[in-house]
């Protein structure tokens, strides 16, 4: 609220023109900001000109990608790459991604829930101390903890299977989600939760039956980043995994390269396959995408 | 407060037990599964990697307990602090590149024109595309024989982006932006819809121009989304590793070669686990202390203040 006092607040003798003009306007856009629609434009170009690329040469035979302009369409469009790719295992990548995006995002949405609700509605020194745990949790950078999971994850002979991807998968994002998710449980009005009580509810009752109604969005849009994140992982999936049987498509994208080294346009159509599945996403629900994607940094 | 107690007043004419449940709250066992998976998979690997470091091992064999080390070795070798100064170089670059791009854009997105909605439709699509997707894209895009100068035929963009030790950092600068730029854009767009609009009209009511409501409304209101993005940006950017691992693998040389990705290959590609856990350490060191300094700036209490804002 402080911020609002640098808005000068003592009236300038106002010019003529602005005193005619008092019909409220949305955002006084009065006249086009020629210099922001340029700025805006050139960054279309600088983010479509990388997409643009990788889609015409993924329909680019390999003679054609080295004969052809590369910023031209292919004269003779192809979908032989997509074949290749489609014929290397890819389907089993992306089931590999999809159990563990799946795996870690709903057990992770499940207790850092239940934990959200207790730390907000909970007393203690216990619960308080738990809050600043995760707090901790989300300033250092967990990567740095690679080599003990690695170790861990070895010692509990889990090593390349998708099971190790989960569980630290899950540990890492319970600090974000039940911060975000204790953020919005405060809003919901305490006499809520006073009259359900008078009523004679449980905690457990009241946590899935009052607090789980009230904060769906928030708990759909921690999901959506929480999914994006480990759908996208790159990192586990290179430590904790080895064999072909439990590659994810992140992984699969980078071992594709080095398999097709010389077929540019066929590792290109991987990339494309890869990114599909959440086009779709964006595609047909853009809004909850977009929203799961700050999860609430911006509330 | 006066809800609490007049409740409480209510409550304590009604039998005894509800009453003590009240004043409990849930039980501290429902917060119990989040933190044993946090604490086994976060908090304790942390304390491992503390402990790794004062051992040598090879990552298959025998952990052997080795004293100081590892850390002498970490310590005395130059490509630690080359990798320090090429961490440090990339979180400024990246910063300086970031912010005022992203807020600009923020603010150009969040206003109602019709065309910039469709922009911003397009603006958010590298969000889609994994870190080694964005690598890869970029890496056939700055072939130099086979990717964007020799297709616009422009001699001064077919250059060896990638192989040049000179260029090759504000390479990875750039391609870094293109990917988070788009999702700092999103936060700062969020912040602009939330300053009241009654302060714009009133601004322009006393005849404030676009520039000087920028300076004086839209700035000062998006104080706290400042501190979130530049958080997750400087914080953000000591977890570049699958990008700049797919995209340079840290060279030529060593010239991008920063600390995450010294940590692994030090670890898993030329088996030095205790070397690797030393830089775990630093990495931990940095990170909390980066996040403890920018949360300071910002101010304590940000919950409270984040409510107060809206």
């Amino acid at each position: 609220m402080a911020s609002t006092t640098q808005i000068p607040t003592v009236p300038a003798p106002l010019p003529a023109p602005a005193t005619t003009r008092r019909r409220p306007q949305k955002l006084g856009r009065s006249r086009p900001n020629f210099l922001g629609g340029l700025g805006g434009w050139l960054w279309l170009a600088i983010i479509i000109v990388p997409v643009y690329y990788v889609v015409i040469t993924s329909l680019k035979n390999q003679a054609g990608f080295f004969t052809s302009n590369p910023m031209l369409p292919p004269a003779e469009p192809t979908l032989d790459n997509y074949k290749l790719v489609l014929e290397n295992d890819f389907a089993r990548y992306f089931a590999n991604s999809l159990i563990v995006t799946l795996g870690s995002v709903v057990p992770a949405l499940f207790v850092a829930f239940m934990a959200a609700y207790a730390i907000v509605r909970g007393k203690g020194r216990f619960l308080s101390w738990t809050n600043n745990v995760f707090l901790l949790g989300l300033a250092i950078p967990l990567h740095a903890t690679i080599i003990p999971i690695y170790w861990m994850i070895t010692k509990a002979h889990m090593y390349d299977t998708l099971l190790a991807l989960i569980l630290p998968s899950i540990a890492f994002a319970i600090p974000v989600s039940v911060l975000i998710l204790s953020n919005f449980m405060r809003d919901v009005p305490n006499e809520l939760f006073e009259s359900m009580r008078l009523d004679g509810c449980s905690d457990w009752a009241m946590m899935w039956r009052l607090a789980l109604p009230m904060t769906k969005p928030a708990v759909i849009t921690v999901g959506i980043y929480n999914a994006l994140h480990v759908w996208n992982g790159f990192l586990f999936p290179l430590i904790l995994t080895q064999s072909p049987e439990t590659r994810v498509l992140p992984l699969s994208l980078w071992t594709f390269q080095g398999e097709f080294s010389v077929n540019i346009p066929a590792v290109l159509a991987s990339v494309v396959l890869a990114t599909l599945p959440l086009l779709v996403v964006y595609v047909v629900a853009r809004r909850q995408l977009l929203s799961g994607l700050t999860a609430g940094f911006s509330k | 407060m006066s809800t609490t107690t007049t409740t409480r007043e209510r409550l304590s004419r009604r039998d005894q037990p509800s009453r003590r449940t009240l004043e409990k709250g849930p039980s501290g066992w429902l917060a119990a599964p989040a933190l044993a998976f946090f604490m086994l998979f976060a908090i304790l690997p942390l304390l491992g990697v503390l402990f790794l470091s004062f051992t040598r091992w090879d990552g298959l064999g025998e952990i052997k307990l080795d004293g100081l080390s590892s850390w002498n070795t970490v310590l005395a070798d130059p490509v630690t602090g080359n990798a320090l100064l090429v961490t440090a170089k990339i979180m400024f670059f990246s910063f300086i590149v970031q912010a005022p791009i992203s807020l600009l854009l923020g603010v150009f997105t969040a206003a109602s024109q019709k065309y910039r909605a469709a922009l911003a439709v397009l603006y958010f699509v590298p969000l889609l595309l994994s870190s080694a997707a964005v690598a890869i894209a970029f890496k056939a895009l700055l072939d130099p024989n086979f990717g964007l100068g020799p297709g616009l035929g422009l001699p001064f963009l077919a250059q060896d982006w990638l192989g040049n030790s000179d260029l090759v950092l504000f390479v990875v600068v750039f391609v870094i932006a293109w990917q988070f730029v788009p999702f700092h854009t999103l936060i700062y767009q969020g912040g602009v819809r939330q300053i009241p609009t009654s302060l714009y009209e009133a601004a322009q009511i006393d005849g404030a121009g676009r520039i000087q409501q920028f300076f004086n409304i839209t700035l000062p209101q998006l104080k706290y989304t400042m501190i979130t993005s530049s958080t997750l940006m400087v914080v953000g950017s000591l977890a570049y590793f699958d990008l700049i691992f797919v995209l340079t693998a840290g060279g030529p040389g060593y010239s991008t070669r920063l600390l995450p990705l010294h940590m692994y290959l030090t670890g898993f590609k030329a088996n030095d686990m205790g070397a690797a856990s030393a830089l775990g350490v630093i990495l931990v060191v940095i990170g909390l202390a980066l996040a403890l300094f920018l949360q300071r700036l910002g101010g304590k209490n940000r919950n409270a203040s984040q409510l107060e804002g809206a």
